[in-house]
């Protein structure tokens, strides 16, 4: 009897300077049993393996947003998805619907601009006051389930209406944070930021169909924040 | 890029009235299924004048033409919603969105005439 199991990988590889087309890479890595491991840990074994294998990390706990992964087909953060868990071979591809730069690494400057394009800051015209703006604590529990957002674009890759529309619909990660400075009661902006969303693609091309929180390995709900800016839309359009 | 697209071949101007005029119309497509699933259960035999008395009627008339527009409002929503998601060739779109709204006005003007005259 052996004291190591074997976990079996299939790793999407694609390098554009070497490989016509994209392609499947086996790959497996032997564990003492009983051992676990987060799949970013086991990434790394890999890359021991093979150094040609690239992908995106930082924080490796759940915080930095650098290691959004389709994993075995759902979105998810390689840093907080453990390897036990998931049915082998683990299969693992870059994030759906992004440009692939390499391997498992996305180019995400569409995905930014759109965050860009709510104004992702506290927007406030009160020229004369000279202390510090005060929330009181039930006005800041609006934002809890919203801040905590780190960009990882889990949702956003896993949201068809994303996919299809990139331009013209900001998508789950953007409209979360657009409905993060709408909540603010410190932000003087509400008005422009509604007026920006109302058109027929920013916020309605969501058919609500709740990927985004599916996916969200914050656990957070965009449906919900973008349910609560089309009621504000509503009520400022009757 | 970003691209905000303030008129379009929507049905509304905004996405908050394509959105509105959804609901709405569902309500009266829901509205209308529901009252004719009442009046063939309340009916034990229907013949042509039962059939006829209920259609003759004003506001049966009117009821109608409300299911009408409700339908061909909401289909349209639906449509331009998918051809814009899936048809990326904007004349190809185009075509195929000025295609389905003649067909729909002819719907609207021979649903009007069966219904009203």
């Amino acid at each position: 009897m052996t004291n190591t199991h074997t976990i079996k990988f299939s790793v999407y590889r694609y390098d554009p300077e070497k490989d016509q087309e994209p392609y499947m890479q086996a790959m497996s890595l032997e564990l003492p049993k009983g051992s676990d491991m987060m799949l970013l840990d086991a990434l790394e074994y890999l890359k021991a393996q093979d150094q040609s294998l690239t992908f995106r990390r930082s924080c490796r706990e759940g915080v930095c947003g650098s290691d959004g992964l389709n994993i075995n087909g759902k979105n998810g953060l390689a840093c907080m998805t453990h390897v036990s868990e998931l049915k082998q071979p683990i299969v693992v591809r870059p994030l759906p619907g992004f440009p692939v730069i390499r391997d498992l690494v996305v180019d995400m400057t569409q995905f930014y601009r759109q965050y860009e394009a709510i104004q992702p800051y506290l927007i406030n015209d009160n020229k004369t006051e000279t202390k510090e703006f005060l929330q009181s604590p039930k006005d800041r529990e609006e934002l809890d389930g919203v801040y905590e957002c780190i960009l990882c674009a889990c949702c956003s890759s896993s949201c068809p209406s994303f996919w299809w529309n990139p331009e013209k619909f900001i998508g789950p990660a953007g409209l979360l944070w657009a409905y993060r400075f709408i909540a603010d009661t410190r932000d003087t902006a509400t008005e422009q930021r509604l007026a920006n969303l109302e058109d027929p693609y920013s916020l309605f091309r969501c058919r609500g169909i709740m990927n985004c929180v599916q996916v969200c390995p914050k656990g957070l709900n965009p449906t919900r924040a973008i349910g609560k800016i089309r009621s504000k839309l509503l009520q400022r359009a009757v | 890029m970003v691209k905000r697209v303030l008129s379009s071949t929507a049905l509304g101007r905004t996405g908050v009235s394509d959105w509105l005029v959804q609901r709405v119309s569902a309500l009266i497509m829901l509205a209308y299924v529901v009252f004719m699933l009442g009046f063939y259960l309340g009916h034990s035999s229907i013949d042509f004048g039962t059939w006829h008395g209920l259609f003759a009627s004003t506001w049966m008339r009117v009821f109608n033409v409300l299911l009408l527009l409700s339908v061909l409002g909401h289909a349209w929503i639906g449509i331009w919603t998918v051809l814009t998601d899936y048809v990326k060739c904007a004349y190809l779109r185009g075509t195929l969105q000025i295609l389905i709204i003649l067909g729909f006005l002819a719907c609207l003007v021979w649903g009007i005439q069966i219904f009203w005259v």
